[in-house]
């Protein structure tokens, strides 16, 4: 085929996970579909690249939301994969071996197995433990498809029930990291998500990666008869009288279609479709450095143990409270995301364990200033605050010294910040979890228009592709 | 199709939907959803993996007769009798 046909019942903005999972839907139940993607590959925020003959996952630290199909009731990804057709065993996800969250005080474990971090909440903060049985209760009777705009704040609510400040910090870190658009707050909708399933579900990934669970997407998407075009950027969504009618490509081509799903985000969208969709366009403020150190062996090895770190160096109880916000700084070295892809219980049939290690750390970044530098200086600074970042979390005791005494045990490293994000992705300001504001029904002023994937208010990789399925199914019935 | 077949066929479209289910024990007078995990998204592949299949259209005030196998055969022998496997 040459190019994309002149029309089509369905069009997708985005082969991100959201785009991806639309499709598999639409081409399933005989909907003529295609995918526009602007970039030269799949994948989106969650991609992955080849570098000095590496082959590296943009994001991936893990997949959310591990409940394997046998436990019953079926978690969210196990009855995301009947929508897809795909068994729990193509994704390949091995277990987590056990992650934390550290702050001056205390730190909490907390694994696969939700009695550990009980257990432990219950050791460190004996007064509080009825209080997080409680948040517990409360977040897994949440009802989180309540699909109202306004934002419920969480804080207050946590605040209720947990009165002790680091516990409260302790909880907030890795929710807030792992998926708020909003500073130092979370909407309770999404805090309920983020703890069923960073807290009670846990973290998987595949051996290999994210290459594989796209590749599964990719050709399941293919052997429907859904068509995949990259290098297709959409331009404008054309409307007539409220109605969508088609879009115009990158290069004036024309599509037509009446129904679009727009994982581009809101400012973008709104930008496409003209005021007649009605968007917000705040583009989201929180965005991210991250680096990636190769090792010459396991990161345990080197002592690190830990599948993920959340920590924060500020001390709650001092009243100096884990700050999740833009910095003012280039990057916040006060707090983090540790994670080595080394630490997970990989199963000896995918390949097991592999012998080059790696570490990856995450910090809240400012992207005017990485959204702005001169090229030399941009490649300098990227250098220095990821050194700075990587000795700020040894100085914290939760990470080992790959910047100095273990420094020969790094290979290579890629940093990528804000201004990477925004030009693989288009996501301005580097927002990866987007927009403040979410449109948790998807629907936009224009008729057929409707908007999935992250601005839809369902992050990471397991929300961004249910909710790719649910505006699907709703095209669809 | 006949009433077995017709069983066959829900059979198997239950199989792809959940695979992960075991429908060896279904007992065909109990609601399926009282022996195996069946949200309301699983339940509306139902329908929709018969429109795609047989092309039978299935308004949703009928949905109450697909709620046991014996109740779905019921409903579909009609609609489906014309309709081969
Ligand atoms: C560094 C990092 C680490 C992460 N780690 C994890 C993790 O460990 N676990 C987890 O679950 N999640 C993680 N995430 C989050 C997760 O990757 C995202 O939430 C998810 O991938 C979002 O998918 P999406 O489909 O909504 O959007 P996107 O992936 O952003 O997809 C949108 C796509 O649309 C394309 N596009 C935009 N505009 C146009 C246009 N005009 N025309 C054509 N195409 C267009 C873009 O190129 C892009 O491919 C991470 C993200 C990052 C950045």
């Amino acid at each position: 085929m040459a190019g994309p046909a002149s029309q089509y019942d369905v069009l997708i903005i985005g082969a991100g996970l959201s785009g991806l999972a639309a499709g598999i839907r639409l081409a399933h139940y005989e909907k003529r579909v295609a995918i526009l993607e602007r970039h030269t590959t799949i994948g989106g925020l969650n991609s992955f690249y080849q570098l000095r003959g590496r082959r590296h996952d943009v994001g991936l630290h893990a997949v959310t939301n591990f409940r394997p199909p046998t436990l019953k009731p079926l978690g969210p990804l196990a009855k995301l994969l009947r929508q897809l057709r795909i068994s729990w065993d193509e994704f390949d996800l091995a277990p987590q071996c056990g992650s934390r969250v550290v702050m001056p005080g205390a730190s909490l474990r907390f694994t696969n197995d939700f009695d550990r971090l009980q257990s432990d909440v219950a050791e460190r903060f004996p007064d509080q433990i009825d209080g997080f049985k409680q948040l517990d209760a409360a977040a897994m009777s949440a009802d989180t498809f309540d699909e109202s705009r306004e934002f419920q704040p969480s804080r207050e609510r946590v605040r209720s029930l947990i009165t002790n400040p680091l516990l409260e910090d302790l909880l907030f870190a890795p929710v807030l990291f792992y998926g708020s658009p909003t500073p130092h707050d979370c909407d309770w909708r999404q805090f309920a998500i983020l703890w069923r399933a960073l807290y009670r579900e846990g973290f998987g990934r595949p051996r290999d990666g994210v290459k594989p669970i796209l590749k599964t997407l990719t050709k399941r998407y293919k052997a429907l008869g859904g068509d995949l075009w990259l290098r297709h950027g959409v331009q404008a969504i054309r409307s007539n009288g409220g109605k969508t009618v088609g879009v115009t490509l990158d290069d004036g081509t024309e599509i037509d279609a009446p129904h679009i799903l727009s994982s581009a985000g809101l400012p973008q969208t709104a930008a496409m479709a003209g005021d007649a969709a009605d968007l917000p366009t705040d583009p989201g403020p929180l965005s991210f450095v991250e680096s990636i150190s190769v090792l010459d062996r396991p990161a345990s090895e080197l002592g690190y143990d830990d599948t993920v770190t959340f920590y924060s160096t500020r001390d709650p109880r001092a009243g100096d409270r884990f700050r999740y916000a833009n910095p003012e700084d280039p990057c916040d070295l006060t707090s983090g995301i540790a994670c080595s892809p080394d630490n997970y219980q990989y199963f000896e049939a995918s390949g097991g364990p592999h012998d080059e290690g790696c570490l990856r750390l995450t910090v809240l970044a400012n992207p005017e200033y990485w959204a702005n530098l001169e090229p030399d200086v941009y490649t300098r600074e990227k250098a220095r605050w990821h050194a700075a970042a990587l000795d700020a979390g040894r100085d914290f005791d939760v990470l080992p010294d790959v910047t100095g005494a273990q420094a020969s045990h790094v290979l290579d490293t890629d940093v990528f910040t804000p201004k990477t994000i925004t030009r693989f992705t288009g996501h301005p300001n580097g927002a990866v979890y987007g927009s403040a504001t979410k449109i948790r029904d998807g629907r936009t002023g224009l008729d057929g228009l409707h908007v999935i994937g992250t601005d839809q208010g369902y992050l990471g990789i397991v929300g961004a592709m249910l909710s790719g399925v649910s505006i699907a199914n709703r095209l669809l019935t | 199709m006949t009433r077995p077949e017709i069983r066959g066929v829900i059979l198997d479209i239950l199989e792809n939907i959940a695979p992960d289910e075991d429908l060896t024990d279904l007992n065909d007078s109990d609601p399926f959803r009282e022996q195996m995990e069946l949200d309301s998204m699983d339940f509306l592949d139902i329908v929709m993996e018969l429109r795609k299949r047989y092309r039978v259209q299935i308004p949703e005030e009928d949905y109450p007769n697909l709620n046991t196998m014996n109740g779905t055969v019921d409903y579909l022998e009609p609609k489906l009798a014309d309709t081969p496997v």
